[in-house]
């Protein structure tokens, strides 16, 4: 297997030709807007939260390569009917795991499918790319208009 | 791959194999593959004359410059000094002290903006920049119109990347204090007519800087010819260390200009009432140079005339030539700048994979490129993309490493279509 395969899995080339719930959402409750300015990845990520704090649905909008849409593609299947509480330890152990500080082969965790972008770690300027939306999800969540990954 | 095809790779302008021998870096690998280095607008690679002769100067012959009366001191003064002489020739300038050392183009132009305006800018005046400048010819000009009140207009450019010279004659007028352009535009390669550019800022009394980045390492340049009032260059996109660079500025504006940085050796008498300064180019170098890095400087520019920049130039269009046919030929790579007179620089954009994926994937592959937007967003903007990927070329590339680019293309396409 090339070293690159461990990056460009089938789902994340299939993600992004095809990115889920790629729109912008006209009810949303929260949205921010995430931007990384050294390589332009720029993306709106849109949620919509209900009273319980539950996300009932969850879209985004944007270009930028393909690890930051097929991350955000599946963040929001990923996101779809979790509690906001649940969806900030999400994005702690992704985060860990795309900067190499957490391996969810061997330590217990809630990251399921998204366990894929465990090799952007060995990616030092792409680690960015794939964190890019979980860091504007958070930012929508708390209310920020602005994310800049800089 | 037959003979044939190999000896027809093989130009007549340069032994390209010979020169590959004198830049160590070239015979590595990178993730288990030959180096295909192919980002030289951004940095280039450093020949063993260039490592050899900053090895030895710091071993062996080491000391400060301008200030001391002793051994050390006195040669390195003069090694410093040739180098300001070399880079005199090299620009075209018979008065080494119209060289000015900076730590590359960014603080030249800077440099620049910064004094020129202070003395010659004022509020409802104008400077003139391109659609297609670097950052660095872009945003210093921005802080002086917001600081000097001074207005900034920018030279519109056609969809293949060149300038649009009527457009650039109806923006100059009387207020026009200085017009500030590339010589070779970074992101796109074009190759603009400096020379009337010129021409055309003198007759109504406006100042030309002429960022030279892009074609110290490329073209013959002689600033005399061209006529300009400034001209700059980094030491490091011309085989030379980082750090160092460089600003030809003409003697009578030089002297008319306040100091930019200050401090030590930019000074003739200190007082605690009152300062005068030294005459050009000490008024510009306050502190401690990059000595190290000046020598190195002086190397490379011993080595880039060793081979001829009429060589190199000729040479590196053939291979500007070649990598634009062989990558047309890649399914839906678009060449973004098409003017007709370029650098050996090619920037490109392809619909289904994203130029960080294109990075991404030839790296795998032992080719180094540049994907973004290169420091030129506005150039980004008016062509419509997001960021290209770049290829730019030197004299120590060769054309079986374009074919190389070309088929890892066509790979990374097919991954990203299915």
């Amino acid at each position: 297997m090339a070293y690159s395969d461990e990056l460009y899995q089938q789902v994340i080339i299939e993600h992004n030709k095809k990115p889920r719930n790629f729109f912008d959402m006209e009810d949303s409750t929260h949205n921010c807007h995430g931007y990384n300015p050294l390589c332009g990845d720029d993306y709106e990520i849109y949620l919509k939260i209900d009273d319980d704090n539950i996300i009932q649905g969850v879209s985004f909008n944007g270009s930028g390569c393909a690890i930051s849409k097929a991350s955000a593609s599946l963040m929001t299947t990923f996101l779809k009917g979790k509690s906001v509480d649940e969806s900030r330890i999400v994005f702690e152990q992704f985060h860990k795991m795309v900067l190499g500080e957490f391996d969810p082969d061997t330590s217990e965790n809630v990251l399921g499918k998204l366990k894929l972008f465990k090799g952007v770690q060995n990616f030092p300027s792409r680690i960015k790319c794939a964190s890019l939306c979980w860091h504007t999800m958070v930012g929508a969540v708390d209310k920020n208009e602005t994310v800049s990954t800089e | 791959m037959t003979d044939t095809n190999i000896s027809e790779k093989v130009s007549p302008i340069l032994d390209v194999e010979k020169i590959r021998q004198d830049f160590p870096v070239l015979s590595k690998t990178i993730h288990g593959k030959p180096l295909i280095y192919l980002d030289n607008g951004a940095t280039t690679q450093k020949p063993w004359t260039v490592i050899n002769r900053v090895k030895d100067f710091d071993s062996d012959e080491y000391g400060t410059v301008r200030r001391g009366a002793y051994k050390l001191c006195e040669d390195s003064t003069k090694y410093y000094e040739e180098t300001r002489q070399k880079v005199a020739g090299l620009l075209g300038t018979p008065n080494k002290n119209e060289i000015i050392f900076t730590s590359g183009t960014t603080q030249s132009i800077n440099l620049v903006a910064h004094s020129f305006s202070r003395r010659f800018i004022n509020e409802g005046d104008e400077i003139i920049i391109s659609n297609i400048e670097h950052h660095a010819n872009t945003v210093p000009w921005q802080i002086v119109c917001q600081e000097r009140g001074a207005i900034l207009k920018v030279i519109p450019v056609s969809d293949s990347g060149e300038l649009i010279m009527e457009e650039y004659e109806k923006l100059l007028s009387d207020k026009t204090r200085i017009v500030s352009v590339n010589h070779v535009s970074n992101a796109l390669g074009t190759v603009n007519p400096v020379k009337e550019i010129t021409a055309k800022a003198h007759a109504v009394g406006a100042k030309v800087l002429i960022d030279g980045a892009q074609s110290t390492p490329h073209l013959k340049i002689n600033v005399k010819d061209l006529d300009c009032d400034f001209y700059t260059f980094s030491g490091h996109k011309m085989y030379g260390p980082s750090g160092i660079g460089g600003l030809y500025g003409r003697m009578e504006l030089l002297e008319e200009m306040p100091p930019y940085v200050t401090g030590g050796d930019m000074i003739m008498q200190v007082t605690l009432e009152k300062t005068t300064y030294a005459k050009p180019p000490a008024k510009f170098e306050a502190g401690t140079p990059p000595i190290s890095q000046v020598v190195g400087l002086g190397a490379a520019i011993d080595y880039i005339t060793g081979i001829g920049l009429d060589k190199i130039c000729d040479y590196e269009l053939e291979l500007l030539e070649y990598g634009t046919e062989v990558l047309s030929q890649v399914p839906g790579l678009r060449i973004i700048g098409n003017a007709k007179d370029k650098a050996s620089i090619i920037s490109f954009y392809h619909d289904s994979v994203h130029p960080h994926d294109i990075v991404t994937l030839m790296d795998q592959e032992g080719i180094e490129l540049r994907g973004g937007h290169h420091c030129a967003q506005p150039t980004m903007i008016r062509f419509g993309v997001p960021a290209t990927a770049r290829a730019s070329m030197s004299f120590y590339n060769k054309k079986e490493e374009l074919d190389a680019l070309a088929e890892a293309m066509k790979k990374a396409v097919k991954m990203f279509e299915g």
